[in-house]
C-alpha cells in the first residue's frame, strides 16, 4: 500500500441555507479543497452522500456533481453509508491511492436537508435505521438514541447532566468555528430546560438539520511533498470500517457502539498507535450521548467513564484529549453525507496548526470518527503530520 | 393631502384556551413550547363569532371613536382575512350593511396570509389621499385555522381591528405619514382550495419569511421616512407567536418598552390579518399627541406593509369612547376545556 496524504481542505458555511442549492454547496467546497491543493484536475471523485433523492428529489450525483466543476468525463463515485458516507467516501478516496487505482482523489461529502420540512427530513433519515424492524414501527432516531442512553444511564450511571455538558463544550467549541451553524453560548440548564424531544432527550442534545459540504484532496505521500514543498503532509496513517447489526434490537448490549470499536481497532492495528497517542478526535455526536459512547467504543475511557470525562472536562479544549473542537455535530451542524468529510478537514486544519481559537497545542495525530443510524456502521480514520 | 386614522377600534371574543390545555391532549411538553414560542393562551371564538362579526364590532367601536362621521359618507369598505365565511360571497358586504354604509361605496375582501389586514389599511388610505372618497374602513380580521396537534393550533386564533381612515387635521387621530412595501415570493405557508387546515414550511417561516421580510420593511420604511428607532415611541410587527415580534424589534434596535404595549401574542395569540392591527388599537389606547408608530406586517407568501404614524391632539378625546383592547384582552374571560374548543372549531365530526 503507498502512504496517502491530504493536501487540500475545504468546506462550505454550515446552516439552514435556504438560497443555495445542493450543486452549488458541493462546487464551492471541491474547489476551496482544489485551490488549497493547487490542483485543477483529479483522477476520481468520490462523493459521499446520504439521502439526496429523499431531500431533493436528485439521484445520480457522481456525473452530477463532475459536470457541475466542469469535470464530465472524471470518474467520479458516490458512496453511501447513511451518515458515515462522507466517512466511506474518504475510505473510498484513500483505498484508490494506497492501491495505485488513482494518483490524486477529490473527495466529498454534501447534504441539502433544508428543502423538506421536518416530517420530511425525519423519514429520509429514518430510513437509515432497519425498515422492517423499527421504522416500519414508528422509532425515529432521537428515540432510538434515547434508549441508548437510557441503557447507558442505568448500567453506568451515566447522569442527565453529563449528556448536556457534551452539548455546552461543543456549542463553546463552536463558537470559536466561522463554519459552525450555531454561535450561541449554552448553559447546563438551557440544555435541560430545552423541549423534550424523545425522554430523555432533548433538543439541545441533537444535532440540527443543515444544509453543507466538505471536500479534502487525497494524494500520495510523495506528490504531497513535491506539490508542496513547504507544508508537512497530513497523512492518514489508519483507517476502519465496521458494520454492527442496524437494529438495536439485535445487539447483544446497547450500552456500547460495537461498530465504533471495531473500526477503531482496525485504525489503530493499522496505524500503529494506540488510543493514548491521539491528541485530538472528531466524533460522530449526532446526539449527545452518541459522543459519550464513541469516546468510549475508541478506548479514550473505560466504558462507563465517557459521561464522569466530559464532567471533568477532559474533553474539552485543554483537556486530556479534546473531542469535536470544530463544535461537532451539535454545534458546527450534521449536514449527513458532509460530516464524515468535514471531520477530516477539522483534524487536518489542527494538525497543520491552523485552527486558531481552537488550535490544540501540539496536535500531531488526530481522529475523526464517523457513524451510520444508531451504529450500523462506523467508519474511523486517524491522521498525522509529519 | 394628510390623511390618516380618525376612528379606531378593536374586538377580541371571550373566550380563551391556555396552552397547557392544548398541550395536554397532544401529550406535548407545555413548559417547552411556552419558552419556546412564548404564548401562554389564545382568544377563541364563540359559536356566533366569525370574521364577519368581529369585524362589524370592530367597525362600530371605530365609528364611536370616529367624531361622528356619518356611515353613508363611507366610500369604500376592504376586510382582509384569510377565514372570510364564504369562499364566494363577499364578507364587506355584511359589514358595510351593518354598519349602515350601503349601498354607494366601493367594497373589496382581501387575502394575503397574515398581512391583508394592513393591506386594507393601506388601500383605504390610499383612496382617502387620492381624494376619490371621504372616508374609507380598512379591516384586519380573523378566527385563523391551524390543524390539531400542528404546533399552529397553539397560536391560532380570533380577533379584528378596524380603521376609519380620512383627511383633514380636525378629525385625524393619527397621520399617515408614510407607508412602505416590501414584497418577494416565498412559498412558507399556504392552504388550497378546498384545503381546511393550512400548511407551512416548519422552520422556513421563521428567517427566510418572517425575519427578511419584516426587517426589510421596517429597515426600508425608516430610511424612506428618515427616521430611526430612537424616534419611535411604539413599534407593533406582525405576532405569529410571542417571540418573533420581540426578537425582530430587537434586532432592529427597538426596546422592550417601545414593543411591550403592541405585544399581544403570549395572551391574545395569533389574530393572523388582525395581529398586527389590533397591536395597533392598543397602542392609540394608551399613545399621547405627537407620538410616532411604527406598524410592519408580515405576511405569508410573503411580504411585509410597514407604515409610520404620528399620534394627533384628538387620541386622548377617544380613547374612552370604545372599549380599549387591553380591557377586552384581560377582561372577563371564559376559560375553555379541549373538548368545547374543539366544538367551536368545528373539529368534532358531526352526523350528516
Amino acid at each position: 500500500m503507498r502512504d496517502v496524504a491530504v493536501i487540500g481542505i475545504g468546506m462550505t458555511s454550515f446552516g439552514e441555507l435556504w438560497r443555495t442549492p445542493l450543486r452549488s454547496l458541493w462546487a464551492e467546497a471541491a474547489l476551496a479543497a482544489l485551490d488549497d491543493a493547487g490542483l485543477d484536475s483529479v483522477d476520481l471523485i468520490t462523493i459521499g452522500c446520504m439521502s439526496s433523492g429523499l431531500f431533493t428529489g436528485q439521484e445520480h450525483l457522481a456525473s452530477l456533481l463532475a459536470d457541475e466543476l466542469g469535470m464530465g468525463g472524471v470518474p467520479a463515485a458516490r458512496v453511501e453509508s447513511a451518515c458515515a458516507s462522507g466517512g466511506l467516501a474518504v475510505r473510498t478516496g484513500f483505498a484508490e491511492v494506497a492501491s495505485g487505482l488513482s494518483d490524486t482523489v477529490l473527495v466529498t461529502g454534501v447534504e441539502k436537508m433544508t428543502d423538506v420540512d421536518g416530517a420530511d427530513s425525519t423519514y429520509a433519515l429514518g430510513t437509515a435505521a432497519d425498515g422492517e424492524w423499527e421504522g416500519f414501527h414508528g422509532i425515529t432516531f432521537p428515540g432510538l438514541y434515547a434508549m441508548l442512553a437510557r441503557v447507558h444511564m442505568q448500567q453506568y450511571g451515566t447522569t442527565r447532566e453529563q449528556l448536556a455538558m457534551v452539548a455546552v463544550k461543543n456549542h463553546a467549541n463552536g463558537l470559536l468555528n466561522r463554519h459552525a451553524q450555531y454561535h450561541l453560548k449554552v448553559d447546563v440548564e438551557g440544555v435541560l430546560g430545552s423541549t423534550l424531544v424523545a425522554d430523555p432527550l432533548r433538543l439541545f442534545d441533537c444535532s440540527p438539520v443543515t444544509d453543507g459540504a466538505a471536500a479534502v484532496v487525497l494524494t500520495t505521500v510523495e506528490k504531497a511533498r513535491e506539490l508542496q514543498p513547504d507544508r508537512p503532509p497530513v497523512v492518514i496513517i489508519g483507517s476502519g470500517l465496521a458494520t454492527d447489526t442496524i437494529t438495536i434490537a439485535n445487539r447483544g448490549s446497547l450500552a456500547a457502539l460495537n461498530a465504533v470499536k471495531l473500526a477503531g481497532e482496525r485504525a489503530y492495528a493499522m496505524a500503529g498507535r494506540t488510543p493514548g497517542d491521539i491528541h485530538l478526535a472528531e466524533v460522530h455526536d449526532c446526539f449527545t450521548i452518541a459522543e459519550i459512547m464513541a469516546t468510549e467504543a475508541l478506548g479514550f475511557f473505560e466504558p462507563g467513564q465517557g459521561g464522569p470525562a466530559v464532567e471533568n472536562g477532559l474533553t474539552a479544549l485543554g483537556g486530556k484529549i479534546p473531542v469535536n473542537t470544530s463544535g461537532g455535530l451539535k454545534s458546527k451542524g450534521h449536514p449527513v453525507g458532509a460530516t464524515g468529510v468535514a471531520q477530516v478537514f477539522e483534524i487536518t486544519n489542527q494538525l497543520r496548526g491552523e485552527a486558531g481559537q481552537r488550535q490544540v497545542e501540539g496536535a500531531r495525530i488526530g481522529m475523526a470518527q464517523n457513524m451510520g443510524g444508531s451504529g450500523g456502521s462506523s467508519v474511523v480514520h486517524i491522521l498525522e503530520v509529519v | 393631502m394628510t390623511t390618516g386614522i380618525v376612528g379606531y377600534g378593536a374586538f377580541i371574543p371571550r373566550r380563551r384556551i391556555k396552552l397547557e390545555e392544548i398541550a395536554k391532549v397532544w401529550g406535548a411538553d407545555a413548559p417547552s413550547y411556552k419558552r419556546g414560542l412564548q404564548l401562554f393562551e389564545k382568544s377563541v371564538p364563540g359559536a356566533d363569532e366569525d370574521t364577519v362579526t368581529m369585524s362589524v364590532e370592530a367597525a362600530r367601536n371605530a365609528l364611536v371613536r370616529s367624531g361622528g362621521v356619518d356611515p353613508q359618507e363611507i366610500g369604500a369598505l376592504y376586510i382582509g382575512s384569510e377565514s372570510h365565511p364564504y369562499a364566494v360571497k363577499p364578507s364587506g358586504t355584511i359589514v358595510a350593511e351593518a354598519i349602515g354604509a350601503v349601498p354607494t361605496l366601493h367594497v373589496a375582501d382581501l387575502e394575503f396570509a397574515c398581512k391583508a389586514g394592513t393591506e386594507s389599511l393601506f388601500l383605504a388610505n390610499s383612496l382617502v389621499k387620492a381624494g376619490e372618497v371621504t372616508y374609507a374602513v380598512g379591516i384586519g380580521a380573523d378566527t385563523s385555522q391551524g390543524a390539531p396537534g400542528d404546533a399552529l393550533e397553539y397560536s391560532a386564533a380570533a380577533g379584528a381591528a378596524a380603521f376609519i381612515f380620512g383627511a383633514g387635521s380636525d378629525k385625524m387621530i393619527a397621520e399617515v405619514v408614510d407607508t412602505y412595501s416590501w414584497t418577494t415570493d416565498t412559498p412558507d405557508f399556504w392552504r388550497r382550495e378546498y384545503m381546511h387546515y393550512p400548511r407551512h414550511g416548519s422552520r422556513y417561516t421563521g428567517e427566510p419569511a418572517y425575519f427578511r421580510h419584516s426587517m426589510n420593511s421596517a429597515r426600508g420604511m425608516m430610511e424612506k421616512a428618515g427616521l430611526e428607532p430612537g424616534d419611535f415611541a411604539h413599534a407593533i410587527f406582525h405576532q405569529p407567536n410571542g417571540k418573533f415580534p420581540m426578537r425582530v424589534g430587537k434586532k432592529l434596535g427597538f426596546t422592550h418598552e417601545q414593543l411591550e404595549t403592541g405585544w399581544l401574542s403570549p395572551w391574545l395569540g395569533n389574530t393572523y390579518s388582525g395581529a398586527s392591527p389590533i397591536g395597533l388599537t392598543a397602542v392609540l389606547d394608551i399613545a399621547s399627541p405627537g407620538d410616532l408608530v411604527l406598524l410592519t406586517s408580515f405576511g405569508s407568501g410573503a411580504g411585509s406593509d410597514s407604515f409610520v404614524l404620528k399620534v394627533t391632539d384628538r387620541v386622548t378625546e377617544v380613547q374612552d369612547l370604545a372599549p380599549k383592547t387591553r380591557f377586552q384582552l384581560d377582561e372577563n374571560k371564559i376559560y375553555l376545556e379541549y373538548g368545547a374548543y374543539a366544538k367551536l372549531r368545528g373539529k368534532i365530526r358531526m352526523a350528516e
